[in-house]
């Protein structure tokens, strides 16, 4: 079962390259593990675009969905067989000591 | 003739063993509905067989291989897919009718406890969970108890089920290195149980003998489960200590009696007897939260006039506690035991350093104690002070009546 840990950080923080060569370490002890699936980084909050289609009418807002002071900034994609696993590897990521990392199921595909 | 049986001793079976059923099967299919729903269907079996033909030789036996059997048809009816074959090789390699409960079924029920208890569920979910699936009451029982809504109870654990199944929790004891902190949110969610019943927050009445017995339940079960655990005996012991003393806390019209005032010779000595014994050999030093809460509590039963209490033990006990604990609860409960030991004037510095921090601006028991103290050193202006904020915060009428006895006594103290 696919977990997604979705990274909110303040938006001002500035990790620096060790949070960057924590985040490829834990990558490579999951891929040993068999548990890595994907992991990205985003470009600063500042450079979104949302879109909503209202009424067959394109809106699109310049910045994130919402205006918070945590903002997403990358995510894994770790499987694993139960939260507890997830949990542990969330723990893991240098963004859960100065940000949040949300742990969220990957919903499975009906076959 | 097995005509006596009637619906009522049916129920009391399958309160047991139907929650041993719902935990064996929810460890295989990872979903509480499922095992819910398949014990149910052997409930209505038999409901249905055992007035006509008898109880079965071996209940527990049966119910598990009724509510088995139950449900492998659920999931025959469904779509074969291959994770269905999987669940049904489990189903089916579970059950040696003759001997169905051994030491898997308790590990069954223990991982059932923990996952009730998970930390990824909030505090209120677990209590709703663990009084439905570990103490094995219904849906209204839990709603009387807690004195909430059932519609409220119901909508908790569809919550809660939905996230145990969608996020899998999984239905397994932790691993050696995440016990201790696991078992602390065992622990902790059994003692809300009790001290709901006991100190209910909301309630016109103060105790809740329900909600005490079954947190008493419960204790002697993760007992039974865990032995050996100095926390889980620690746990037991103070809330037999904390139920010893039950009957003594409240007057016949249900007015609140302070420990300094209860009648100690109706204290339930067979209770405090069970509570020492639990913790023979247990030392201060390398105890736990609830070991050392047990050894305070431990201190209260065992002195036979409030006179003879050993404050300055006391005192050594909540050392350790905020060590470990340092939280303003503690603090101020440290400060009471520091005001016996040494005089209320050391109690009160502390008490007004945390008011000067703004540490439990909210918490009505730290204004009636500060008022206590600012009463006995003579200053009756900021005593009055704090119990009308004591007064304005409480959620307990009972507490809220104590408390305004007190500010009218000491307005009619100050008229003389």
């Amino acid at each position: 079962m696919e977990y997604m840990c979705l990274f909110y950080v303040p938006e001002d923080a500035d990790p620096g390259p060790e949070v960057y060569a924590e985040c490829i370490a834990v990558a490579e002890e999951a891929h040993r593990a068999g548990a890595m699936v994907n992991a990205r980084g985003l470009e600063d909050a500042s450079s979104a675009t949302t879109v909503r289609i209202r009424e067959g009418k394109r809106l699109l807002t310049d910045g994130p969905f919402a205006e918070t002071k945590e903002v997403l900034s990358g995510f894994f994609i770790f499987e694993c067989a139960s939260l507890d696993e997830a949990i542990a590897w969330a723990s893991k990521l240098p963004q859960s000591r100065y940000g949040s990392v949300e742990v969220r199921p990957v919903r499975a595909l009906d076959p | 003739m097995h005509s006596t049986l009637d619906g009522e001793q049916i129920d009391r079976l399958f309160r047991l063993q139907g929650s041993r059923a719902v935990a064996t099967l929810a460890r295989i299919f990872n979903d509480l509905d499922r095992a819910e729903d398949a014990v149910q269907d052997a409930y209505a079996q038999a409901l249905d067989r055992w007035p006509r033909f008898g109880l079965p030789e071996n209940p527990a036996a049966w119910i598990m291989l009724t509510a088995r059997n139950a449900a492998i048809d659920a999931l025959r009816r469904e779509r074969t897919a291959d994770a269905k074959r999987q669940l049904l090789a489990d189903l089916e390699a579970l059950i040696q009718a003759d001997t169905p409960f051994d030491d898997d079924a308790m590990d069954d029920r223990l991982a059932m406890i923990f996952a009730a208890c998970h930390p990824a569920l909030n505090e209120e979910t677990r209590i709703a969970l663990t009084l439905r699936f570990a103490a094995g009451l219904t849906v209204a029982e839990i709603a009387s108890a807690l004195l909430v809504p059932q519609p409220t109870v119901s909508q908790r654990l569809v919550r809660a089920k939905h996230k145990i199944k969608r996020a899998r929790i999984a239905f397994a004891i932790p691993e050696a290195a995440d016990l201790p902190e696991r078992l602390h949110d065992v622990l902790r969610t059994v003692y809300l149980i009790f001290n709901e019943g006991y100190a209910s927050s909301t309630n016109r009445s103060l105790v809740r003998a329900d909600l005490c017995e079954e947190a008493l339940r419960l204790t002697e079960l993760l007992e039974k489960l865990l032995p050996g655990q100095a926390e889980v005996s620690g746990l037991h012991a103070l809330v037999l200590f904390h139920d010893a003393r039950r009957a003594t806390r409240v007057d016949e019209s249900g007015e609140l009696i302070l420990l300094e005032r209860q009648d100690r010779s109706w204290w339930a000595q067979h209770k405090i007897e069970r509570g020492r014994s639990l913790l023979v050999g247990a030392s201060r030093h390398s105890a736990g939260p609830y070991l050392l809460q047990a050894m305070i509590a431990q201190e209260h039963a065992s002195a036979a006039r409030w006179e003879a209490t050993n404050w300055r033990r006391i005192l050594d006990c909540y050392d350790g506690l905020a060590a470990i604990d340092p939280s303003p609860v503690v603090e101020l409960n440290r400060a009471v035991a520091l005001a016996y030991a040494y005089g209320d004037e050391s109690a009160l510095t502390v008490l007004d350093a945390m008011t000067a921090r703004n540490a439990l601006p909210n918490y009505p028991p730290f204004f009636g104690a500060k008022a206590e103290f600012l009463r006995r050193v003579g200053r009756h202006a900021e005593a009055r002070a704090a119990y009308w904020r004591a007064i304005e915060l409480t959620q307990s009428a009972v507490e809220r009546r104590f408390l305004e006895r007190r500010l009218a006594d000491l307005t009619s103290l100050e008229g003389h």
